[in-house]
């Protein structure tokens, strides 16, 4: 079973600054990360490997730093990496990059599995792997908290917030992961030795026979208009009298909010 | 960090880590964090910690400084001691007990026979914990007045003798013991053996109860009329004084490396109260005294980092670093004693409870001051070194 896993770099810190005048985040000076839930996708990417057989490879669209993921995702044992990198393709929403993404796993071929975590910490709309779904005409099952194979079928449970939802569907299939999925590996200091010989060839958009006009800002019909904090209000009250009665009158509070 | 004065501003040339030692720095950082540095105040009451061996057996971290065709990750003396720093952050038991593993290992690998290191090398970056037994009850620092003996009786080794004070004593599956080849000769009467833990006769004494890296196992090792075959030997007979020389040279940046995670784990704990804490109105941070202890140990970490990457690029040049790596000892143990001591005082009458990890720290440390060569025989060394020119 061959399976492709697409991973984004996403920045190391929560203090993230937003360019005021393009709107979209200022990437220098931030050390990357691999996005945590698509650690989530890697590590059952190998487990269904070892069990399965088939050859893994990841991919990410990016710019040129985005390489590190990609070692790092080789270092947790991955076979094949490959950046999706060139200018035209900077400046990509989520429609544009899901285009990016599945002229990629065309290109790969043979492909039975697409994994996606669910959603980017940063950007966090959660919409690329379906979106890669659409394009691909693959199967989608998203928030996946648990995969189980039987030939070329796949039955995948589903987190949703009222409770959890069982799926069957035939492969090729994309799938977008939770946390809730496993717990990922470290990369054994031996296989980081490894990833480093390894070759990460990076594909441009000729590369991929992307049309020009669906990549990069040409092909993102998206419009940030405005990027702004939300206001914090907190408003702390204290509240007086014994225990007993301190716990009676909060959990009335508690209630008459609906916080609980 | 350092590498970064340097760039193209036509200065030497200090220290710079490969995009590889990066990344096993980082892969430990977080495994210290997450699996290593919970546990240290329950190891520190209970002892080794045989679960979370396991994980590091799985993780690869035994082999860190092993050579890829034993399974290793082919890491240096600078991968070795970027990575101890990191564990020693979060346990110095832990850190000593891989010390311990890496002297063996070490001597096996830079002179062992093609056989021997096929045999035992796979296994010790796997999930063998190896051991180094110089010490024994009446001998210590100095080593030469070791009483163990070894005969060849025609076919076999017979090995008698008691070790003490061994590292990993009683968890390891292979232990380098040095013992008397010829009883009239000196330093030039000791060899070398390679002895499996299953070996009939072989057994493991009293386990210490220590003062601190309580987490870490130290053992005394019995040897009774044990028979050893003659590819146990390791080295040439007679070299075995030399060879345990040679690997405590590169032990010392080792230790060194456990020191400094050491100063640095006891120094954050001290900043961060010294910033919370109020006294007469203000932190506590803002009074001289504390600064200038804050100020000292930041003095000694930076001077150990210094000294210990460099000696350690001394090793990986195969540049002898004896009285390199003995000054680099006596400094950072000294250094992170005095660290941890101040971090007490800093925390107060808090420093003197278990729950504020610092005097654990403090009991760990005493450690460096007296393995692998005390400051006293360290500094008769860098002495005589100086001197004798
Ligand atoms: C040169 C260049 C510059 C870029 N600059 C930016 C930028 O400034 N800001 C920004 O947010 N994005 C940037 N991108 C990346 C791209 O635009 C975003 O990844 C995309 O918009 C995804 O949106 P999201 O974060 O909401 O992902 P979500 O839909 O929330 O992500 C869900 C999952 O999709 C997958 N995924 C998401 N993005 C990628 C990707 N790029 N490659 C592979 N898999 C992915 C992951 O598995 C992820 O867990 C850049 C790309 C290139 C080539
Ligand atoms: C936790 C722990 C782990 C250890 N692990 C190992 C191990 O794995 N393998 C191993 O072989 N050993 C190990 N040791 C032993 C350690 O190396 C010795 O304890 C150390 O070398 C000192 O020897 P000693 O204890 O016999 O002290 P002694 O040699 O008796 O020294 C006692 C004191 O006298 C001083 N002294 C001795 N001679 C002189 C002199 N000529 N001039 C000035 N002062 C002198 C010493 O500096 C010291 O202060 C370990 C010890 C400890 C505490």
């Amino acid at each position: 079973m061959n399976i492709v896993v697409c991973i984004k770099q996403v920045p190391n810190t929560i203090d993230v600054r937003i360019d005021p005048v393009s709107k979209n985040l200022d990437r220098t000076n931030i050390t990357g990360v691999i996005n945590p839930f698509d650690k989530n996708a890697i590590e059952e990417a190998i487990r269904l490997r070892d069990k399965h057989g088939g050859e893994i490879t990841v991919i990410s669209m990016g710019p040129p730093q985005t390489i590190d993921a990609l070692r790092e995702a080789l270092a947790m044992g991955c076979d094949h990496a490959r950046l999706l990198s060139c200018r035209e393709m900077a400046g990509a929403d989520t429609l544009a990059t899901g285009y990016v993404l599945s002229k990629a796993v065309n290109k790969i071929g043979a492909v039975d599995m697409v994994l996606f975590g669910s959603h980017a910490v940063d950007a966090d709309t959660g919409q690329t792997g379906p979106i890669v779904a659409e394009f691909l005409d693959f199967r989608q099952i998203t928030f996946v908290s648990q995969i189980d194979m039987e030939g070329n079928h796949v039955t995948a449970e589903r987190m949703l917030e009222e409770g959890r939802e069982r799926v069957r569907s035939k492969l090729p299939v994309v799938m977008t992961v939770t946390k809730h999925l496993n717990t990922p590996r470290y990369s054994k200091p031996v296989n980081i030795m490894k990833a480093f010989r390894k070759d990460i060839p990076i594909w441009n958009y000729e590369d991929l026979g992307c049309d020009i006009n669906m990549i990069g800002i040409p092909g993102s019909p998206t419009i940030v208009t405005e990027i702004f904090e939300p206001k914090r209000r907190s408003e702390v009250e204290m509240i007086q009298g014994s225990p007993e009665e301190m716990v009676k009158e909060l959990v009335a509070k508690l209630t008459a909010d609906h916080a609980i | 960090m350092i590498a970064d004065l340097n760039k193209n501003k036509g200065c030497i040339m200090l220290f710079e880590f490969t995009d590889e030692q990066k990344m096993i720095q980082k892969m430990v950082k977080e495994f210290t964090k997450n699996e290593i540095k919970p546990l240290d105040m329950e190891m520190d009451r209970n002892g080794f910690n045989d679960e979370l061996w396991k994980k590091i057996k799985e993780n690869g971290l035994l082999g860190i400084p092993l050579p890829e065709e034993y399974g290793g990750a082919g890491g240096n003396a600078v991968t070795g001691a970027l990575a101890l720093r990191e564990i020693s952050r979060g346990s110095a038991s832990v850190a000593v007990t891989l010390d311990a593993h890496w002297l063996a290992t070490d001597i096996v690998f830079h002179h062992g026979t093609r056989e021997q290191k096929e045999k035992y090398l796979h296994k010790a970056s796997e999930d063998s914990i190896f051991a180094f037994a110089l010490t024994e009850p009446s001998a210590g620092s100095d080593a030469a007045g070791i009483q163990s003996s070894a005969e060849f009786d025609g076919t076999h080794w017979v090995l008698n003798g008691t070790k003490a004070w061994i590292t990993n004593g009683g968890i390891s599956d292979l232990y380098i013991i040095l013992a008397k080849t010829d009883e009239k000769k000196s330093t030039k009467g000791i060899s070398a053996f390679l002895v499996e833990a299953e070996t009939p006769g072989f057994s493991v004494g009293k386990k210490e109860d220590k003062m601190g890296i309580r987490g870490s196992m130290t053992s005394e090792l019995i040897m009774n009329n044990i028979k050893l075959t003659k590819e146990s030997l390791l080295g040439k007979v007679g070299d075995g004084f030399k060879i345990a020389m040679m690997a405590l040279d590169g032990a010392r940046i080792s230790i060194s490396a456990i020191a400094l995670g050491l100063s640095e784990a006891a120094r954050e704990i001290a900043v961060d109260y010294a910033i919370q804490r109020t006294a007469f109105g203000r932190p506590i941070a803002q009074h001289q005294s504390v600064q200038n202890m804050i100020a000292n140990m930041d003095i000694g970490i930076r001077n150990t980092e210094l000294m210990m990457f460099d000696t350690a690029r001394m090793k990986d040049l195969e540049k002898r670093h004896t009285k390199e790596a003995a000054m680099l000892k006596i400094y950072s143990s000294e250094t992170t004693m005095q660290t941890c001591k101040d971090a007490i005082q800093i925390l107060g009458g808090n420093g003197y409870s278990r729950d504020y990890h610092v005097e654990r720290y403090l009991r760990d440390a005493k450690i460096f001051e007296i393995g692998e060569g005390t400051s006293e025989i360290l500094r008769m060394l860098v002495g005589s070194m100086s001197l004798n020119k």
